[in-house]
């Protein structure tokens, strides 16, 4: 593929079912995507030793040479090599700088810079923007990972397109169609706080809930499953029932059960023990925290038996899962 | 202000796996030890400054999708916390400072 000044080649089909995805994204991702935009840059009055510091500390192999605002050249490990072999540790920057310094430009693609590497053979290159400002540095490196990067995106997305429930829901034809989810969770099993609401969360946005929706519902799910491991005498069952239009969420235990559910909902009453408060639970706004969470709320509880507390979710049309009739 | 500065700014040492900190911005902050406020407080993309140094802390994180944690005063967190939230995504950093300066630092970096 040409860059525009040469002639273009022409792609035969065969080529274009070669054309991996990582070539495509050397022309999608733009150099600002991939460049290092936390930059240290130094004068050109440091001595080479200070530089060789600051490399190392900050694990870089180059930095541009600023004076007055201005870049006046570019300063790598191998200037560096070259004035340590010659026993000028104490040099200045200035004297072994490389002051031709090419740059390549915030807003072009990746293959710019990848033909300009091949071109030139340099390591890095400062990235300047519009108006000509230093904005980061670029170099092989940043190009590699940033396309990892925007390779696992492409992934993830991949994922989430192919599990949105929203076909599920449209494809599979009943009356009314739900996918229940339960969690076991065990009393005092601190080290897996949170594990099922995260799942929860992570259900639902496979599912394709908006984040708003998936954050509402692991807050709620997360408070209750701490109560679960919190205040139950045998731990208990997370319940999630999810449907195009809501989600019914319910936890289940069987004891030892609330006294007086009024105050159990009072903002700042908790019966939490002394070292469950140290690990920073037990404030006495769970319930609180889960009823700002959801459109309903109902708890039922009977000493000695068990509580039970149903909460549910309404879906507005534009949350539904169903992908049918909007759009 | 990206969390590569807020580490620079603050010092802090970086307990999970390094990513690109400079991608990461911190959109606000958020202090508290207990867990409930965190959950009822906090924003997406938050920094929360804690003594809090134990296992849970990842959970809280993650579901809130927080951009980083800031453990106070040295509190250490065992092998087990930093695996789990290396695996969830979650950074850790940590700093001998209180609580009480690490959030007067963070404030004065302009993080609301």
């Amino acid at each position: 593929m040409g860059t525009g000044k040469e002639p273009r080649r022409i792609v035969t089909d065969a080529d274009a079912r070669n054309i991996s995805r990582v070539e495509e994204l050397s022309y999608e991702l733009k150099i600002a995507d991939v460049m290092a935009r936390n930059i240290h840059t130094v004068t050109p009055d440091m001595q080479i030793v200070e530089v060789l510091d600051l490399f190392r500390r900050n694990r870089i192999s180059g930095a541009p040479v600023i004076s007055d605002g201005k870049m006046i050249g570019i300063i790598s490990l191998e200037d560096l090599i070259r004035a340590m072999e010659r026993g000028n540790g104490h040099a200045r920057v200035r004297s072994y700088m490389t002051v031709d310094v090419i740059t390549v430009h915030s807003y072009d693609s990746v293959v710019t810079a990848l033909e300009t590497f091949a071109r030139t053979h340099v390591g890095r290159f400062p990235v300047i923007d519009e108006t000509e400002r230093l904005v980061g540095m670029l170099t092989k490196g940043d190009i590699t990972s940033g396309t990892l990067k925007a390779l696992q995106r492409d992934y993830q997305e991949e994922e989430v397109r192919r599990y949105r429930a929203s076909h599920l829901f449209d494809d599979i034809v009943s009356d009314r169609t739900s996918l229940i989810l339960r969690y076991q969770i065990k009393q005092g099993d601190f080290t897996r706080g949170g594990q099922a609401s995260s799942y929860i969360k992570r259900a639902l946005l496979r599912l394709g809930a908006n984040a708003q929706l998936a954050r509402r519902c692991g807050i709620a799910i997360y408070e209750a499953e701490m109560n679960l491991i919190i205040h139950t005498t045998n731990g208990g069952v997370i319940w999630v029932e999810i449907e195009p239009n809501q989600i019914s969420m319910a936890t289940i235990d069987d004891g030892p059960g609330i006294a007086d559910v009024d105050l159990a909902r009072k903002p700042g009453w908790s019966t939490a023990t002394a070292e469950v408060r140290e690990m920073g639970f037990g404030a006495g706004m769970g319930l609180k925290n889960i009823e700002r969470c959801v459109d309903e709320m109902n708890i039922e509880s009977k000493v000695g038996e068990g509580t039970r507390l149903d909460l549910k979710i309404l879906l507005p049309p534009e949350d539904s899962f169903r992908e049918t009739g909007q759009q | 202000m990206t969390l590569q500065d807020v580490i620079d700014q603050l010092n802090l040492k970086v307990l999970t796996q390094p990513i690109d900190f400079s991608a990461v911005t911190p959109t606000s902050g958020y202090t508290s030890d207990l867990l409930s406020c965190v959950m009822a407080g906090a924003r997406k993309g938050a920094l929360w400054v804690t003594l809090q140094a134990h296992l849970n802390i990842v959970a809280v994180a993650a579901l809130l999708e927080m951009s980083a944690v800031i453990i106070t005063e040295d509190a250490q967190p065992d092998a087990a916390t930093i695996n789990k939230a290396n695996e969830e995504g979650v950074t850790l950093l940590s700093t001998d400072k209180q609580s009480f300066e690490a959030v007067g630092r963070l404030w004065a970096t302009g993080l609301r």
